[in-house]
């Protein structure tokens, strides 16, 4: 079996997992990863401080779209506030994957586009 | 089947010696041991500034800086005093954007690109516009991946397009574009051209007095040479009564306390300490590439090219960009495989040595052009050989079977 390319890692990849869009949602954010052209965009509906829906959708590798939808399912049910603190580590833990640094933005566009809608910050997620 | 062209020297390039099958020569060619040789030389055995100490070192330095200009321009078909060394073809351009454009557009000017520029070919000028009150247009990219002559004299018969600038080989379809026609068409509608020749010069013989541009910028880390030196050749008129770009020394005739006066071309564009070792590089890859003898090198590079486009369409799903002529083409193919991001196929194919390029390439407009958010390319050079595509084709089928496809 692959290292990286992971019989689950494929899988989300090929069926994502709470892709779409939410027509009614509280949160937003869209961003890309301009050194390959990676896009995504995020749509949260908070209820009680928690993060009752969400959906994404965008294009690029399998990386980046199996991060999107394996955090998906962990984000759902979440405090924002504890949404809001996740870093560069949380992420990587999700994957289960040894990533390299060439691949590390793709890992992290999702984190990076779920921080831009609950916090507003753009930034790249680091490690702790 | 053969598995080797007529021209077989790869065993020139060091870094080649290993397993590997290079195929990204678009953004950056591999350097023969001649090229490798010379810099080093050149820091054992003539390394001083040029131009100003009368010691032999010295005198030593200086000739070896221009006569690779005086080489670097006859190899291109365009005379030395307007051969200027710039670090890139990104500086090239930009020489052009700051002297040239910024001194003479105005509101209502506007500069004619196309859809297929590099990134290089396009930002320069948005600042530009940006700077002046002028505005950027666009040449589109055909289906058949090529630039339409009508589209153009429908642009220039705007009558406000001051400046077309136009890629003279695309570095993502391989789009070899009718660049003396361009550059014709321009003249007579009073536009000046400037053409990117950073895929062209490696590849092909190329004069760049025949196509009759006004500016023709490269670079030559694609060339067999080292990085850090690109050229722009210009005309004269032009060059002498444009501004400067960069100021520092060197690049002046006299200083006042207020007021300074240039030097002679080409060095009033030459601020600061040269890129002489690199210029003494870029004349041993140049020495190469005309000892190999640029005809060879384009029919290695077309027969390449036509084995690679008959043997990608084997990968099911696979998708080719770009002209399938080969008279309008160059070295370059992209592609896309359904169901693998190109980042994907890029990976896969590393992990066995087939080193391709995946992503936007710096062309983000023909991407958009193209309706997708990248591309995987091939790129070939004098050391590829036909062994080296059929690695690619082994390792995108590879590629195919771990995505369980």
């Amino acid at each position: 079996m692959d290292e990286l390319y992971r019989d689950y890692i494929l899988e989300h990849y090929k069926q994502p997992r709470n892709f779409g869009e939410l027509p009614e949602h509280d949160l937003e954010f869209h961003d890309k990863n301009p050194l390959c052209g990676d896009e995504m965009e995020l749509h949260i509906r908070v209820e009680d401080g928690k993060i009752a829906d969400l959906k994404w959708h965008g294009q690029g590798c399998a990386i980046s779209q199996a991060a999107a939808s394996i955090a998906s399912d962990e984000l759902i049910g979440m405090p924002v506030e504890d949404a809001a603190k996740l870093d560069a580590d949380w992420m990587l833990e999700q994957m289960g994957i040894e990533i390299s640094a060439t691949r590390r933005k793709c890992a992290l566009l999702n984190l990076k586009v779920l921080r831009g809608a609950v916090t507003g910050d753009p930034s790249w997620p680091e490690s702790e | 089947m053969a598995t080797t062209t007529s021209l077989d020297v790869r065993a020139d390039f060091p870094i080649l010696a290993g397993d590997i099958a290079y195929l990204d020569s678009a953004a950056t060619s591999q350097k023969p041991e001649a090229v490798i040789e010379a810099i080093s030389d050149y820091y054992r055995t003539s390394n001083a500034n040029i131009h100003r100490s009368v010691y032999e070192l010295a005198v030593k330095a200086t000739e070896a800086y221009e006569g690779a200009r005086e080489r670097v321009a006859e190899f291109v078909g365009w005379e030395t005093p307007t051969t200027i060394f710039t670090a890139n073809a990104s500086a090239a351009i930009n020489l052009v954007a700051y002297a040239w454009a910024r001194h003479e557009l105005k509101p209502g000017d506007e500069i004619l690109v196309t859809d297929m520029e590099h990134h290089s070919n396009i930002v320069p000028w948005q600042l530009a516009a940006h700077d002046t009150g002028a505005k950027l247009r666009y040449l589109h990219v055909q289906e058949d991946g090529t630039l339409s002559l009508d589209e153009l004299d429908e642009e220039l018969a705007r009558g406000t397009i001051k400046l077309v600038a136009a890629v003279h080989v695309s570095n993502v379809l391989g789009t070899l574009n009718p660049v003396g026609e361009i550059a014709a068409r321009a003249r007579d509608a009073g536009a000046l051209s400037l053409i990117d020749g950073s895929q062209a010069v490696p590849q092909m013989p190329v004069n760049v007095a025949e196509i009759g541009c006004d500016f023709y910028a490269w670079t030559g880390h694609k060339a067999l040479g080292p990085t850090g030196i690109g050229v722009l050749h210009g005309r004269r008129e032009l060059l002498e009564s444009m501004r400067p770009f960069i100021g520092g020394g060197h690049m002046i005739s006299m200083v006042g306390e207020q007021e300074s006066t240039w030097n002679e071309l080409p060095w009033k564009y030459e601020a600061g300490t040269s890129p002489i070792a690199e210029a003494v590089g870029l004349d041993a890859a140049v020495k190469y590439l005309q000892a190999i003898g640029m005809d060879t090198v384009r029919a290695h590079e077309a027969e390449l090219t036509a084995y690679a486009l008959e043997r990608l369409p084997e990968v099911p799903g696979l998708t080719l960009f770009g002209p399938t002529d080969l008279d309008k083409r160059g070295g370059a193919v992209s592609f896309a495989v359904e169901g693998l991001h190109p980042h994907d196929v890029a990976e896969l194919l590393g992990r066995e040595n087939v080193c391709i390029r995946a992503g936007h390439h710096c062309a983000q407009p023909l991407m958009r052009h193209l309706g997708v958010p990248a591309t995987a390319r091939a790129s070939f050079h004098v050391y590829n050989n036909r062994q080296d595509v059929d690695r690619l084709i082994d390792a995108l089928h590879n590629a195919r079977k771990v995505f369980q496809l």
